[in-house]
């Protein structure tokens, strides 16, 4: 006797309703086993990452500064993993991002330039983003190289591109050597939403992105293009959908949002450039698009409970001294439990017995 | 310093070898696994726990080959038992593997071992030139030079080797056949986690003799090129890695010798070769693709 998996008739609505609880729930009972092992109060660790950024303000507006770029780039990964072009890079699209736009901050610093500058910044970073996303587009389309690979080295060369600016051209000569350069003027600057607060005009063009996403795949022929060629190329095909023209198009989008994010990212809570301005967000982005399961709203929750857990953990690790690492390994077994418990949307667990089993060849 | 050069390029192409050796062949059973990176860093840090707990740096590799494969078997469960989408599992898998090399590495930071000994034969390693490059290296490079030789002959000269091909291009003539693809493919994905865990072992225990979290760097990644770059063949492998070790260490010497080029381009050049040479050879090969024709699609068996 042995389980495997069968077939639906048709997808289970219902489990795709309470799959996400399922999920949570083994993910909550499985830290609780992890955090008995590191030898601390379950309860007491569950309470500092889930429920204490929830209690105060200051920790509320610092979750939606962090779920910002994560929205804003996952929402451009859904759109590319919708049509099945795998952009993986992100992380490059947002640093290249963020590189173009700071050039125009740099080039403008201490001149009285006026208020175009951070419109100019947010245009370039987009723009930066998509080109260097359609690199392994093209390499996609007209040679046949892997996206996945091509996308990810990529991200690498962004990363020391980013790191020789600070450290040459682009230094501060009043920073002490710090490979940063300087803080940006404030018409280079997101404006804040509360003043002294935390939250800024990112947030509101992170939401804008959402509702974008939402009419464009629920409402829109481009939209229903996307999730044809994802799900049924072959029909795609028939239909008259393109689609290398989707490949190319989904991946200068999430470029272009991955570079505003970027962009965003700088010029708002960091305020200058710097190695390091991005905590793995191209990645953690990834596992945000696939926790929303690749649906708009789905990804606004998904970037929020991300940020919560981050800002848990940092909690968690003053308050309890539990390593900062338990939150990616409790990222990581989420997305693990998300995507199995989403297998029984398509699949059922079936029972069978090897000795009645009859050899059907491949039916 | 021709010498030296040689021997770093072997010692910096070992890990990139088994890596992709393993990741070859649970390719050519159909299943694509981008854990690599994720199954590495955890045998990094559990190979080095191992060394560092026992002494051993043979029980370090053993400890590397049971945590790569043990990673690998979450991935199995997930997308041969549950059919779930085998580009997010192993994704998901590198994602989980950088955490939890995080976690049990903290306690290891800053602390150092006896590294890997090298081979040492009176006369014949003292022979100029070639003598410590062919015999004076440590297990390792050996053991991944048997290794991907064991996984060709295997591969072509035997029926098993037949039957793992068949899934990968086939899975549904393969099952009507009356093989067990899932059972063939479990462990395919299983060698290639064993293998990736030794590669990853291999960086702790005889490339550098400490832990930093992330030490793997994109090697995981580049193995998985690597595999794209040989056409899924092993002797264009064996090239593939040693190329690429080429192209890191020449890098780390120009950078030394001066050149008036800025590091960070140094840095790059590896990634920036990976982009180019998967274009030219996909470019090449434009009259069909090489790979598996099963890679990375789901299979549930028909009862």
């Amino acid at each position: 006797m042995q389980l495997a998996l069968e077939k639906r008739a048709e997808r289970s609505g219902t489990i795709a309703l309470v799959s996400p609880l399922i999920a949570v729930g083994l993910t909550t009972a499985t830290m609780i086993i992890l955090f008995t092992i590191l030898g601390k109060n379950p309860l007491l660790a569950l309470h500092a990452y889930f429920i204490a950024p929830l209690t105060d303000g200051y920790s509320l507006q610092e979750i939606a500064v962090k779920a910002t770029p994560l929205v804003m780039i996952a929402i451009g990964l859904s759109l590319c993993y919708l049509a099945n072009a795998w952009n993986i890079g992100a992380e490059g699209q947002f640093l290249i991002g963020a590189v173009a736009g700071s050039w125009i901050a740099v080039k403008t610093q201490g001149t009285d330039a006026g208020a175009w500058v951070l419109p100019a910044m947010l245009v370039l970073a987009a723009v930066a983003g998509a080109l260097y996303a359609l690199i392994p587009a093209i390499c996609k389309v007209k040679f046949g190289a892997s996206e996945i690979l091509t996308s990810l080295m990529l991200v690498y060369v962004a990363d020391l591109f980013l790191d020789y600016l600070v450290r040459g051209p682009w230094r501060d000569p009043q920073g002490f050597n710090f490979p940063t350069t300087a803080e940006f003027d404030p018409v280079a600057t997101v404006p804040l939403l509360i003043e002294g607060g935390r939250l800024h005009l990112g947030s509101v063009i992170a939401l804008l992105v959402v509702a974008a996403a939402a009419i464009l795949l629920g409402r829109t022929i481009r939209g229903f293009g996307i999730r044809v060629v994802g799900a049924a190329p072959r029909a795609a095909r028939f239909g008259g959908f393109k689609a290398n023209q989707l490949i190319i198009l989904t991946f200068a989008v999430s470029g272009a949002l991955a570079g505003l994010a970027g962009i965003i990212e700088v010029a708002g809570p960091v305020g200058h450039l710097q190695p390091g301005i991005s905590p793995g967000y191209g990645f953690t982005a990834i596992m945000v698009a696939f926790l929303g399961r690749l649906n708009p709203l789905g990804i606004l929750v998904a970037g929020l409970f991300l940020a919560l857990t981050f800002i848990g953990g940092e909690q968690a690790q003053i308050a309890m001294k539990i390593p900062l690492d338990v939150t990616k390994v409790f990222q990581g077994i989420l997305l693990f439990y998300v995507l199995a418990c989403d297998s029984l949307i398509l699949y059922r667990f079936k029972l069978v017995f090897p000795s009645r089993q009859v050899a059907r060849g491949d039916g | 310093m021709v010498e030296a050069i040689i021997l770093a390029v072997l010692a910096a192409s070992t890990p990139l070898l088994i890596a992709a050796t393993g990741e070859l062949v649970t390719e050519r059973s159909g299943v694509l696994n981008l854990g690599v990176e994720g199954m590495m860093i955890v045998g990094a840090v559990c190979g080095f726990a191992g060394a560092w707990l026992t002494g051993s740096i043979f029980i370090g590799a053993l400890f590397g080959i049971v945590a790569g494969t043990l990673m690998s078997l979450i991935f199995a469960l997930m997308a041969l038992g549950l059919a779930v989408n085998q580009v997010a599992t192993g994704l998901a898998l590198t994602i989980l593997g950088i955490g939890l090399s995080g976690l049990i590495g903290a306690g290891f930071v800053g602390e150092r071992i006896t590294p890997a000994m090298h081979l040492h034969i009176p006369v014949l390693t003292d022979v100029p030139l070639i003598g410590r490059m062919l015999f004076g290296e440590d297990g390792f490079v050996y053991f991944s030079v048997a290794l991907i030789v064991g996984v060709w002959w295997f591969l072509y000269r035997t029926r098993a080797g037949l039957i793992l091909r068949a899934c990968g291009d086939n899975h549904v003539s393969a099952h009507a056949l009356g093989y067990p693809v899932l059972r063939i493919r479990t462990f395919a994905v299983m060698f290639g986690g064993a293998c990736a865990g030794l590669a990853g072992a291999y960086l702790p225990l005889a490339y550098t003799p400490f832990f930093i979290p992330g030490m793997t760097a994109g090697r995981g990644w580049i193995a998985l090129a690597l595999v794209v770059f040989s056409s899924w063949r092993p002797g264009r492998l064996v090239v593939g890695a040693y190329l690429f070790g080429a192209v890191t260490i020449l890098q780390l010497h120009a950078q030394g010798w001066g050149v008036g080029i800025p590091s960070q381009f140094m840095s790059a050049l590896p990634y920036l070769a990976t982009v180019i040479v998967l274009v030219l050879l996909s470019r090449a090969r434009s009259g069909g693709s090489t790979a598996p024709a099963a890679l990375g699609t789901v299979f549930v068996p028909d009862r």
